[in-house]
């Protein structure tokens, strides 16, 4: 957009809702364009569903390798107990059935001159505009003996389609009771910033209930956590002695792990054995926007903040965890957001339209005991030159000393809204 | 829609420059609806926001939030990320009709 047309749409926003209510007709044949979306997880799912709904004019491809898609949020309710696998893993028939061309074949490459995308059966998809909604990849080795090897034995349970929970929370069953349950948490940025504190509570409230003599030690390569007082109360509370966190400054960063000893290997040497062992490693933007060229050197895709555009390959969109778009956190949240945005972005640039204003949001919930959540809330703008949080709003929920009288039904009510938040986005996405 | 002046510099204030641009309606719900539902349909205790207010019922709620006026878990938090401009856009997108 011109600054002549943004200031003429300042002076008079009556003016803009005339363009926006130009013929359908008209808007439909000028905005008309062929819209590839790879991966469908909450961002990739988001942007069909969006696109679908607003963009009619929009011819829709959504391309996913699996058939079902297993929701990282939820997962640390699988170890609870709280929740089973078919309760956090969703199909593609609703999408396909409200008109998204949904294609489960793995995308081996992207062309970005040709501007098309290659499947694994050498199928050519060609696009007006590409949505990259990969997720993430572990980074095995970054940690010594941290392979895929190693990981069936100390598990991540951080990528459902490489490992689901399943996995942990089977050996979290199988552990004695008065076992050690040691985590090896990453540095940011990384995946979910809050689900390593929410494992260690639902971890936590199962082992009290079934296996009350066992200990937590969370072993963290930095020295704070995203809500990291209201974890720390509800611990205190909920799981006196139970919890042990040793951040980086304490010697909690882990170097190296022995799966044959059930042992990791601190900075500064100190060997820590589990009964079960979570390691969450380093990570990075999936393969496919790495090999795409959408990536910088920090193994992150870079974007126009007021767009979700790469900075690096035009036409080209990342969403979710794969980008670089601090401060929002990496979260299944976020991720939607950015799609609805990217793909009004899109709309808006096949018709010739200008941009929408770049407003984002994130809520993540956690759940850290039986009738207790906590929330963490942001509300963002995008400048061309970065994304920033709006001054005096979002936050984290206040601790139970703030609230006094209140804090009980305030967790109660944090609880079942973490469960009405979780129904209403995945519905969103696959009903 | 009238704004009292206290709450129209609070929303100048939030608002930064580059925002002159008119809200976009349907992708500020967007937000609304990770929670409240595709539709703004509500459960699971999230209530209903759609078509339960009129559009200046909607905007006082907001404004109640915003300034900590309405208890309230998440929203008070949320609704001061938005300017009073947005608010009264979203006030159009799920307000009874009018």
């Amino acid at each position: 957009m011109t600054l002549a047309r943004r200031s003429l749409l300042a002076a008079a926003p009556a003016l803009a809702a005339a363009t926006l209510a130009a013929p359908r007709a008209a808007r439909a044949q000028a905005g008309a364009g062929r819209v590839v979306i790879l991966g469908g997880g909450f961002g990739g799912a988001s942007a069909a569903r969006f696109a679908r709904d607003r963009f009619p004019q929009l011819d829709i491809t959504l391309i996913e390798r699996s058939r079902t898609f297993t929701t990282c949020p939820y997962g640390n309710l699988v170890l609870a107990g709280r929740r089973d696998m078919a309760s956090i893993t969703f199909g593609y028939e609703r999408l396909a059935a409200r008109g998204v061309r949904v294609v489960h074949q793995a995308a081996v490459a992207v062309d970005a001159g040709a501007k098309r995308v290659r499947l694994a059966d050498g199928a050519q998809v060609p696009y007006d505009k590409l949505i990259v909604s990969p997720g993430i990849d572990l980074r095995w080795g970054a940690i010594e003996g941290y392979d895929e090897a190693a990981s069936a034995r100390m598990p991540h349970g951080w990528v459902p389609s490489l490992q689901p929970i399943s996995v942990l929370a089977a050996q979290l069953r199988a552990m004695r009771d008065g076992g050690v349950f040691v985590m090896a948490i990453p540095d940011n940025p990384f995946r979910c910033p809050p689900g390593p504190y929410e494992r260690i509570s639902m971890v936590a409230e199962y082992l009290k209930r079934h296996k009350p003599r066992s200990k937590i030690i969370a072993l963290d390569a930095k020295n704070g956590f995203s809500k990291q007082p209201l974890f720390q109360d509800a611990w205190a509370e909920l799981y006196p002695g139970m919890v042990e966190w040793r951040g980086a400054s304490n010697d909690g960063r882990v170097v190296r792990v022995r799966p044959a000893e059930m042992e990791v290997e601190t900075e500064f040497g100190d060997r820590v054995k589990g009964d079960v062992i979570n390691v969450i490693p380093p990570q990075m933007a999936a393969s496919i926007a790495r090999e795409a060229g959408l990536a910088a050197a920090s193994g992150w895709c870079p974007i126009r903040p007021t767009t979700f555009e790469s900075a690096q390959v035009p036409d080209v969109y990342v969403l979710g965890d794969a980008t670089v778009a601090a401060p929002m956190p990496k979260s299944g949240f976020a991720a939607s957001s950015h799609a609805k945005h990217a793909v009004a972005c899109i709309a808006a640039s096949l018709a010739g339209r200008p941009t929408p204003p770049a407003v984002f949001f994130n809520t993540c919930y956690s759940h850290v005991g039986d009738d207790y959540g906590i929330s963490i809330v942001g509300v963002f703008r995008g400048t061309p030159e970065r994304i920033v949080e709006v001054e005096g709003s979002g936050g984290i929920s206040p601790r139970n000393e703030a609230l006094g009288a209140r804090a009980r039904d305030f967790r109660k009510l944090e609880a079942l809204y973490a469960d009405g938040w979780y129904d209403a986005i995945t519905n969103e996405m696959f009903g | 829609m009238r704004i009292a002046a206290p709450m129209l510099a609070f929303g100048l204030l939030a608002a930064p420059p580059a925002l002159a641009q008119a809200p976009d309606a349907a992708l500020l719900a967007g937000s609304c609806q990770g929670c409240h539902g595709a539709t703004g349909e509500g459960g699971h205790g999230i209530p209903s926001i759609k078509q339960q207010q009129t559009r200046a019922e909607f905007v006082a709620a907001m404004r109640a939030f915003r300034a900590n006026e309405r208890p309230s878990t998440v929203m008070g938090r949320i609704t001061r990320g938005y300017t009073d401009a947005e608010i009264a856009a979203l006030a159009v997108h799920f307000g009874k009709p009018e």
